[in-house]
């Protein structure tokens, strides 16, 4: 579809079609090189005047064929590609591949790596949100001091990740059967000195913001998410309980240990950005209390089920789905073994590029500046949508 | 009032200014050339081989079984067998790598390789600063350039690194103490072997071919 297509329905001969002035339909590509949608990402918009009457979006310049390689390569191999999904939450897409595997092979985890899973997990949830509300308001034009707090705080977590992983973005941790290595000397310690003094940097993130005159009057009522659009177009996480729609998968599947934990999930009411910013903020204090819990139960053993191999690795045929509560929605991963050293089919369930079809009806009658606020509080990474 | 938000946010922010003169929490970056972070125990970058002794090309641990090869993610090792052997630490005679090539611009880091050698041949090394003007040759990491010593991993690695001596010192005096039984038990056929019949010349063959077997019997696959 050619750029022209998009406007066809409009007016673009330049000269008013009746007694009302109308001013031309421009057509804007945003993007791919446009630093507001996080990575390269197109949308093509038709603006009449500011307002957006048409908005596409182009999806496909980062497409790395992941699935296709997963098929060619042993179960192992894909897990470092995994990482590669979403950049920011490796932890989180490890669990999520190391289930299916462990849901089609009928491998048992150890108490002691659900432990571990669990904290590596909700300190990925803390990351990724506290990175999205900086880049938010950096979307918004708080150019600099937010998204600075906001890294250095992701820093001390990412240093937590390269202790225990030896990296740290791409972590590589999990495995089927459990967990890689066991925690090193003294991680356990320094886990606990991050997770108490994070509700001070969230204090004064949300003095410093939440009651921001303009940050309310750029996102209370913009970019209004309908609850029933949302739940039909099958919108996941953050996105739908700013709707008011309480479907929190660590709530509705129970996977890992979750059940033994204490936590509320937050729900908005208008499923607008603002909401959207306020249910990452209040998922942070309740990952916290997650964490306070599970780093203080974490009990000693091994880490990784005796029965899981590493080389060799052939699951029995069949079909399994594993899907977990990654920090911007469902993330699962769908796979088909027919026996052999690699799966038959490897299908990924990206949160990112279900949330953002909707990106059209969300973004209607706004103007431009609120397309990047309305984008920024959806939550993608480039690397998950287009694989 | 309106406003009052803004100005509460700014104080926050004055707080920050100041707090990253006193608070080492408020600051977390260090100047980088000048000063560094010290590194993790269990940071990795990109693979090496080591080696043990002094004799890089003697003490290689690769016996170029070709796994890290296959299991390679991104497929960025290459390797080709030798022809000959050399004896391991064991003192067991096993094949070499002839060509051990890893090209760095495609390696992604992430230690499967590591993970699945059986040898502990293949480790990670933490240097990072390895910036080069060269972007083909330079980056196709050759066997001489890729060898480290195990003082090297040891420095690097000090608990992963001592576990493994650990494990193969524990071998080699296994090994040993195999080796002895044995030879005692072949002096004491060999003795009675001269008092009853003359040597089998094929045995003494066998044997000057192949000084370390531990027997005249064929070797038993592990």
């Amino acid at each position: 579809m050619s750029a022209t297509d998009l406007a066809a329905n409009y007016n673009t001969t330049g000269k008013p079609d009746s007694a009302d002035i109308q001013s031309d339909v421009l057509e804007v590509a945003m993007g791919p090189h446009h630093p507001s949608t996080h990575g390269v990402f197109r949308m093509d918009v038709a603006l009449e005047g500011e307002r957006i009457i048409k908005l596409k979006p182009v999806f496909g310049y980062l497409h790395r064929n992941h699935e296709k390689i997963a098929e060619n390569t042993s179960y192992l191999a894909s897990m470092p590609y995994t990482d590669r999904l979403d950049y920011f939450c490796s932890m989180t897409n490890n669990w999520a591949y190391a289930l299916s595997v462990e849901n089609l092979a009928g491998l048992q985890v150890p108490e002691r790596a659900e432990y571990i899973r669990v904290i590596t997990a909700e300190l990925t949830r803390l990351l990724n949100h506290t990175c999205l509300v900086g880049f938010l308001l950096q979307d918004m034009g708080a150019l600099g001091t937010p998204l600075m707090y906001a890294f250095r705080e992701r820093e001390k977590i990412l240093d937590l990740f390269e202790a225990l992983s030896g990296s740290r973005m791409m972590c590589n941790y999990m495995r089927f059967g459990g967990c890689r290595c066991d925690l090193p000397a003294g991680w356990l310690e320094q886990a606990k000195l991050v997770v108490a003094n994070y509700p001070r940097f969230l204090d004064e993130f949300e003095r410093l913001l939440s009651e921001n005159e303009i940050l309310i009057a750029r996102t209370q009522g913009v970019g209004v998410l309908p609850r029933e659009l949302a739940v039909n177009a099958s919108v996941t996480g953050p996105m739908l309980r700013a709707c008011g729609v309480n479907y929190d998968i660590r709530k509705v599947d129970n996977y890992g240990i979750y059940d033994r934990f204490e936590f509320r999930v937050p729900l908005g009411d208008h499923g607008d950005v603002f909401d959207r910013y306020m249910i990452r903020v209040l998922e942070m204090r309740e990952s916290l209390k997650i964490l306070n819990k599970a780093l203080a139960e974490i009990p000693d053993g091994p880490v990784i089920d005796p029965k899981a191999k590493l080389r060799g690795f052939r699951p029995k045929a069949g079909e399994a789905y594993g899907r977990i509560e990654a920090p911007k929605g469902e993330l699962g991963f769908y796979l088909i073994s027919d026996g052999g050293p690699n799966p038959y089919r490897y299908r990924v369930r990206p949160p990112s590029l279900i949330n953002l079809t909707i990106l059209e009806d969300m973004c209607l009658g706004h103007t431009v500046a609120d397309v990047v606020v309305i984008l920024g509080s959806v939550d993608i990474v480039l690397g998950e949508v287009d694989r | 009032m309106l406003g009052t938000g803004i100005i509460k946010g700014l104080a926050e922010t004055a707080r920050n200014f100041i707090g990253s003169y006193t608070d080492p929490e408020r600051l977390v970056t260090v100047e980088y050339p000048d000063q560094k972070l010290p590194a993790k125990e269990n940071a990795r970058n990109f693979p090496f081989l080591v080696f043990d002794g002094d004799d890089w090309e003697k003490g290689l641990r690769c016996v170029a079984c070709q796994i890290c090869e296959k299991e390679c993610p991104p497929q960025c090792i290459y390797i080709e067998k030798s022809k000959d052997k050399k004896p391991d630490h064991l003192g067991k005679p096993q094949f070499y790598p002839a060509i051990f090539n890893i090209d760095v611009s495609v390696c992604m880091s992430c230690q499967i390789c590591v993970e699945v050698c059986p040898f502990e041949a293949i480790k990670m090394d933490t240097a990072f600063e390895l910036s080069t003007g060269d972007r083909f040759d330079a980056l196709l990491l050759r066997k001489d350039h890729l060898a480290k010593s195990n003082d090297y991993y040891n420095s690097i690695h000090p608990t992963e690194a001592g576990e493994i001596d650990a494990r193969r010192a524990e071998e080699r005096a296994k090994a040993e103490a195999k080796a002895k039984a044995d030879a005692e038990a072949k002096a004491k056929a060999a003795a009675a072997a001269v008092t009853e019949k003359p040597p089998d010349p094929t045995a003494a063959t066998a044997q000057k071919t192949n000084p370390d077997a531990p027997s005249p019997e064929p070797p038993k696959a592990n």
